[in-house]
């Protein structure tokens, strides 16, 4: 048993050092992930309540990004009623009827004319009787346009109507947009509450995280000591809780994708049975990969962003 | 290796710890330091750690004046210094098998170098085989020696211990002495403080004597008076 001198280490290469630096990154990585572990139930608990808080801003996200999709889905479903004046000659209705069909804003024209009209009205209103007495049809001939696609949206539909008002034998157009704008709106009010509360419940995470890694801190303060007085540097030491704020956050990214999951699993029989009530085959849509990738990656880096401001705050604090 | 320069330290309740102290210690030598307690041993080797500052004079540490190097470097100066503390300072969460290897990872030294001078720290301090042990199951001469393990396993060139056997008995504590007394032989410089008299007479190294927070006396190796 004899006593070694001190001898100086070899200096390794800058590729040895790399390798070293990147072996210590993933030993630290998975080392704080097997020390979560061990205490599973309280730190389940902390990756529950950033699940919690990140599913809420997921969710509502993914609701606005389907309500757009449908409204465009639904305007499809909208079409533009002209009226021709009660003096159009019926020549010149088909002559009307063929010219519009050649826009290409227009996927289909439709006429209707009055005796047709006026036959469906006194079906449809339960007026017959009323109707019957009227000596002359007070109904003008109309053509039903369907717009082409691509014309579907809202302020299609409107520049649509107004140029149909320009054209000779036109009385009256009616396209009834109104609805759209008002969803859309009211989509975009929640959108930026969706953003509000997204940008709240992020800072929320951040400081529950913040939270947890100070309690870790003050838990391991004997350690960080030890650490220091036997040459730990200022950044070994910050390492570990960094990566514990990494998991934090990345466990809860999981379990708000799993909830969202969950949720848009539930809400997808009732979403297509309102849907198919607007004669609609819309399906509600996930996050897909991209989405999938950002939340995780944006979780992630709030737990690293709350562990960063523990630790830049209570570390410099244990000193041997 | 290391020099003194009328140090002085004052803590900030008002505390005057050391006075105008100045000493050289040698490379490759092995010293007591002495006296009673709040004499400003403590105080001396907290200073070689950098764990104080002082707040006056000159300290120069293997040719390099440390006394205002910056936060930052005070972690890769540490390295160069193992520490033994009175109540081991072992972290009981861990095997000892990670305790010792702590500052080799801390070096970033690859693993199955650690493995093995981690093993050779063990077999120095007799405690080979228990590595995957916990420390709580050891007793207080096992944990101090464990303890003087980590200090060690990186190869110091300079070895300080504050009270190592404070609360051992006189037969362990020779036998922890002795162990000092091997690393000293394969030229670490050591520095330990004690108030073991007897036990520091019978080893018969330099002895600084403090009082007060100044040099009372220093003896030399073979009882003459030297500073």
């Amino acid at each position: 048993m004899a006593a070694t001198p001190p001898r100086a280490t070899r200096r390794p290469g800058p590729l040895q050092l790399l390798r070293g630096y990147v072996i210590r990154h993933v030993q630290t990585m998975t080392g704080a992930l097997g020390r979560l572990w061990q205490q599973p139930l309280a730190n389940l608990m902390t990756v529950a309540v950033i699940g919690i808080a990140l599913a809420l801003p997921t969710g509502l996200h993914l609701l606005v990004e389907n309500g757009r999709a449908m409204s465009g889905n639904w305007s499809s479903t909208v079409d533009v009623s002209v009226y021709l004046r009660k003096d159009t000659l019926p020549e010149r209705v088909v002559a009307i009827s063929e010219e519009l069909a050649d826009w290409p804003e227009v996927a289909s024209v439709r006429t209707v004319p009055a005796e047709q009209a006026l036959v469906e009205f006194a079906e449809l209103s339960g007026f017959g009787e009323a109707i019957e007495a009227l000596e002359n049809n007070p109904l003008p001939d109309t053509l039903v346009i369907t717009p082409g696609e691509g014309y579907t949206d809202a302020e299609s539909l409107v520049a649509l109507a107004d140029a149909l008002r320009l054209v000779d034998g036109a009385d009256i157009v009616q396209v009834d947009t109104d609805w759209v704008r008002r969803f859309n709106a009211i989509l975009d009010l929640i959108r930026r509450t969706v953003g509000l509360s997204a940008f709240l419940l992020a800072l929320g995470v951040v400081l529950i995280v913040g939270n947890t890694i100070r309690l870790d801190i003050e838990n391991r303060r004997s350690e960080i000591e030890v650490t220091k007085l036997v040459g730990g540097s200022d950044a070994f030491v910050r390492r570990p809780f960094l990566y514990s704020g990494f998991w934090y956050g990345f466990g809860g990214g999981l379990l708000a994708l799993a909830l969202t999951f969950i949720s848009l699993l539930m809400l997808r029989g009732p979403a297509a049975r309102l849907a198919g009530h607007y004669g609609s085959g819309y399906t509600l849509s996930g996050l897909g990969w991209s989405g999938t990738a950002t939340l995780l990656a944006v979780s992630a880096l709030l737990g690293w962003a709350g562990s960063w401001i523990a630790t830049t705050r209570h570390l410099r604090q244990i000193e041997p | 290796m290391i020099r003194f320069q009328n140090i002085y330290k004052r803590y900030p309740n008002g505390r005057e710890a050391l006075c105008d102290l100045s000493l050289h210690i040698t490379p490759g030598e092995m010293v007591f330091l002495t006296g009673h307690s709040g004499a400003g041993k403590s105080t001396l080797l907290k200073l070689i750690a950098l764990i104080e500052r002082p707040t006056r004079g000159q300290m120069i540490v293997r040719g390099q004046n440390v006394t205002r190097i910056g936060r930052r470097r005070v972690p890769h100066y540490r390295r160069q210094i193992g520490i033994v503390f009175q109540d081991h300072k072992l972290l009981f969460d861990r095997s000892i098998y990670d305790n010792i290897a702590l500052p080799l990872v801390i070096a970033g030294l690859p693993e199955r170098e650690i493995g093995k001078r981690v093993r050779a720290a063990l077999d120095q301090v007799g405690l080979l085989g228990r590595e995957k042990r916990s420390p709580i199951e050891l007793s207080s001469g096992e944990q101090q020696r464990i303890g003087i393990a980590r200090a060690v396993v990186s190869k110091p060139p300079i070895l300080i211990a504050d009270e190592p056997t404070g609360n051992l008995d006189p037969e362990l504590s020779l036998e922890i002495m002795n162990l000092f007394k091997r690393f000293n032989a394969v030229g670490v410089t050591v520095i330990i403080a004690s108030h073991d008299l007897g036990l520091i007479e019978r080893l018969g190294n330099r002895v600084i004597r403090l009082s007060g927070g100044r040099l009372a006396a220093a003896t030399g190796p073979d009882g003459r008076d030297a500073a």
